[in-house]
C-alpha cells in the first residue's frame, strides 16, 4: 500500500481540499456524546472521539430509506433518491471500517444491493486511528487494523499523522494537495510500529474467537439464554448500534386519498417479537431468550459459517447501549465457563 | 462547505433486485372458502417469455399500496406464460389480494429460492407426499415431473385433506387418479358429506398401501407441522435417508434475496438457501421446524 505522511499542523489545510471530494461529515460532541454529522465548519471536527453514538452505517443504510414508488399505470419506480450525493467521512476508526467490509459482503453476492453499493460507491472514508477504551475489544475480533474498506487512513505518529493511500480517490485527495504530504522515513515507520504495539497492549478486555463456534455448538441449551431472556428489554437499541446489524423491514406508505405510495425499508432487530412471524400466527422465535439467543448466534457462529469469520467487530457500541447492562464480552467468558465448568 | 452537483442517473430498474414488475391478474379460482388460485401474466411480454422458474421456487407479491409477500409458485415451469398462486388468507397481504379482482394488476418479483433439486431427482423414483394447503408448492413438482415423465421412474402422489370439500386442485387430483403414470393416492381425514368413495384417513396411513423403494426415491414433504411430525416417521420407518427427504419452509420474507434478515434460521436463509430443505438441512439448524 501506498505509505505517505501529513505534518499535524496541515490538517485543516487538508480538510478544505477535501471538501471538493464531496459533503464532509466527522464526528462532533453532542451532549458529552459523539455523533456523524454534517460539519458547518472544520473546527467542530472531534478527531480524538471514543465511539459515536451511531455507527457510519446510517449512511449506507439509512434508518429509514425509501426504495421504490409506486404510480399507477406506472407500476413501482426507484425515487429520484441521494444515493449519488458524494459525502466525505472525516474520522472513521478501524473497527467501523471493518464493519462496513463485513456489510459489503452481505450487500453483495447473488444479489448485489443497489442502494448500498452506490452510497459505497460515492461516499469517501477518510479513516483515523484511536485509542482503545474499557469497552473496546476490536483487536480480539481482529477488527483493529485494516487493510481495505477505506479511501486513507490516518495514524498518528508525533509530528505526523502517518498515512495509507487505500484507493484511487484517495491518492485524488493527495494529489489535490499537491505537496502537503512528504514520503515515510525508516523512522516513521519504526514510530508507527511503537504505538501501534502500544495499543495493542492498551486493551483491557481480550475475547479469544477461535473456538467460538465449538463453544456455541455445546452451549445452544445453556440456562444462560434463559436467564439473559429474562433481563433482555427487547427494546434493539443494541441492534441499532451495531455496526454490522443490518436487518430491516420492508413497508408501503399509501398516499392518502390516491392509489399512490412509497416502499421504504426501516431498519429491524432480531430482537423484536415480529422479527419471525408469519402470516397466520406461527412465531418461530416467540420467548425472548430465543431471540437473544439467535442475536448472538447470528453473530458468532452462524457468520462464521457463512462468511469465516464472525460479524461482530468488538466497537463496544452494544455494551454502552443496553439499558440491562446485558454486556456481549461477559456473555462470551460465561458461555466458556459455563464450557468448563462441564468438562472439568 | 463546497456542494458537489449530482449528475449521476438515478438507479436503472435493470439492475435493481427490489423492482417488482407489473402482471394482470387473468383469472382467480376460488378453490375454499378461503383459498383461490391467482393466474397472472406480465404485462411486459418480454417478461412473459424470459421468466423461468424451477419447480418449488417463489416469487415475492406486491400489492400496491399494502405490501409484499413471498408466495410459492403453484404451476409447473413446463407450462410457462403464466404464474398461478395457491393462497390462503391468512394475513393483511393476502386479505388484501382477495379484495382484488380479475384484469387488476399486482406487482411481482423473482423467480427466488433453490427450488427442488430436480436434477439429483432425476432418474430415480418420486414421491410426494402433501397436506393441506402443502400442495401449493409441491403442484409445480408434480406437474413438472408429470410433463418430463421419461425423466423419473414411478411417481407416487400422497394428498391428504381434511374433508373432500378442502381438496385443493379437486377435480385435477381426480383426473389424476385415471392415469396409469402415476400413483395417486388421495385420502381425506373425515367425509361429512358421505359421497366420497376413496380413502378416508390421515395422510400417513397412505404408506400403508405403498410398496416404496427408498434407496431409489426422493420424497418432497410439505404441509402443516402435523404432518411433517408423522410423515418423516413413516418415512424414516420405511429407511429414507434423511438427504432424500425434501421440505419446504415457511419463514417471514421482506426481501426475498438474502438482505433484510429475517427467514433467518440457524446458519442459513430460506430465501437463498431454501425455501427446499433436506430433512438432515432441518434437523441440524436450530428453530428450523
Amino acid at each position: 500500500m501506498k505509505i505517505l505522511k501529513l505534518p499535524k499542523d496541515k490538517l485543516d489545510y487538508f480538510a478544505s481540499v477535501v471538501q471538493q471530494f464531496g459533503e464532509v461529515h466527522a464526528p462532533v460532541e453532542q451532549d458529552g456524546k459523539y455523533v456523524f454529522k454534517r460539519l458547518t465548519r472544520w473546527s467542530e471536527a472531534r478527531l480524538a472521539y471514543d465511539r459515536t453514538i451511531l455507527p457510519p452505517k446510517k449512511y449506507f443504510l439509512p434508518p429509514k430509506e425509501p426504495l421504490l414508488v409506486y404510480r399507477p399505470g406506472e407500476g413501482y419506480v426507484a425515487p429520484a433518491g441521494d444515493v449519488q450525493h458524494r459525502l466525505v467521512l472525516f474520522g472513521v476508526h478501524a473497527c467501523d471500517v471493518y464493519a462496513l467490509n463485513i456489510l459489503d459482503l452481505v450487500f453483495a453476492g447473488k444479489y448485489p444491493d443497489p442502494y448500498y453499493q452506490a452510497r459505497r460507491k460515492n461516499i469517501a472514508i477518510i479513516g483515523i486511528d484511536c485509542v482503545p477504551d474499557g469497552k473496546c475489544f476490536c483487536r480480539s475480533m481482529r477488527a483493529d487494523f485494516v487493510d481495505h474498506g477505506f479511501d486513507l487512513f490516518f495514524c498518528d505518529i508525533g509530528g505526523h499523522y502517518l498515512t495509507f493511500v487505500g484507493s484511487a480517490l484517495g491518492d485524488d485527495m493527495v494529489l489535490a494537495t499537491e505537496t502537503l504530504f512528504e514520503t515515510v522515513s525508516p523512522a516513521d515507520i519504526d514510530e508507527y510500529k511503537r504505538r501501534s504495539g502500544a495499543k495493542h497492549e492498551a486493551f483491557q478486555l481480550d475475547v479469544e474467537i477461535r473456538d467460538l463456534p465449538e463453544i456455541f455448538e455445546m452451549e445452544y441449551g445453556s440456562a444462560i439464554w434463559d436467564d439473559l431472556g429474562a433481563q433482555c428489554l427487547s427494546c434493539g437499541s443494541c441492534s441499532a448500534v451495531c455496526p454490522t446489524c443490518y436487518c430491516f423491514d420492508m413497508n408501503d406508505e399509501a398516499v392518502l386519498g390516491s392509489r399512490a405510495g412509497t416502499r421504504s425499508r426501516n431498519w429491524d432487530s432480531c430482537l423484536f417479537s415480529t422479527h419471525a412471524l408469519v402470516a397466520g400466527g406461527e412465531n418461530f422465535r416467540e420467548s425472548r431468550s430465543s431471540r437473544i439467543k439467535f442475536r448472538f448466534y447470528h453473530k458468532q457462529r452462524g457468520f462464521v459459517a457463512e462468511y469465516g469469520r464472525p460479524s461482530c467487530v468488538g466497537c463496544g457500541r452494544c455494551i454502552t447501549a443496553c439499558p440491562v447492562d446485558i454486556d456481549i464480552v461477559e456473555v462470551l467468558a460465561a458461555l466458556r465457563e459455563t464450557r468448563h465448568a462441564a468438562t472439568h | 462547505m463546497l456542494l458537489h452537483t449530482d449528475t449521476a442517473p438515478p438507479l436503472q430498474p435493470a439492475a435493481n433486485p427490489y423492482q417488482p414488475y407489473m402482471a394482470r391478474i387473468v383469472r382467480i379460482q376460488k378453490m375454499l372458502d378461503d383459498t383461490r388460485v391467482f393466474t397472472l401474466r406480465f404485462l411486459d411480454e418480454s417478461m412473459v417469455r424470459s421468466f423461468r422458474h424451477r419447480p418449488g421456487q417463489f416469487v415475492m407479491l406486491s400489492i400496491p399500496g399494502t405490501g409484499e409477500a413471498p408466495i410459492s409458485i403453484s404451476s409447473s415451469p413446463t407450462r410457462p406464460e403464466i404464474l398461478e398462486l395457491c393462497v390462503r388468507r391468512a394475513g393483511r397481504m393476502t386479505s388484501s389480494l382477495f379484495r382484488l379482482s380479475t384484469n387488476d394488476v399486482v406487482g411481482v418479483r423473482g423467480p427466488y429460492g433453490n427450488g427442488f433439486p430436480v436434477d439429483d431427482i432425476r432418474g430415480n423414483h418420486l414421491l410426494l407426499a402433501a397436506g393441506g394447503l402443502g400442495m401449493a408448492p409441491l403442484r409445480s413438482l408434480l406437474w413438472y415431473a408429470l410433463d418430463n415423465r421419461h425423466l423419473f421412474d414411478g411417481v407416487i402422489l400422497m394428498y391428504g385433506s381434511r374433508s373432500p370439500a378442502d381438496m385443493l386442485f379437486r377435480d385435477e387430483m381426480l383426473s389424476l387418479a385415471g392415469r396409469d403414470d402415476v400413483n395417486c393416492m388421495l385420502t381425506v381425514d373425515a367425509d361429512p358429506s358421505g359421497a366420497w368413495t376413496g380413502r378416508i384417513g390421515h395422510l400417513p396411513s397412505l404408506f400403508d398401501h405403498v410398496t416404496l423403494e427408498p434407496a431409489r426415491t426422493y420424497a418432497a414433504v410439505c404441509g402443516p407441522p402435523v404432518v411433517y411430525r408423522y410423515v418423516l416417521e413413516r418415512l424414516l420407518a420405511a429407511g429414507f435417508s434423511k438427504d432424500r427427504i425434501l421440505m419446504s419452509l415457511e419463514r417471514r420474507m421482506k426481501c426475498g434475496i438474502g438482505k433484510c434478515g429475517h427467514c433467518s434460521v440457524g446458519y442459513k436463509y430460506t430465501c437463498l438457501q431454501g425455501p427446499i430443505f433436506t430433512y438432515w438441512d432441518a434437523i441440524n439448524l436450530p428453530e428450523m421446524i
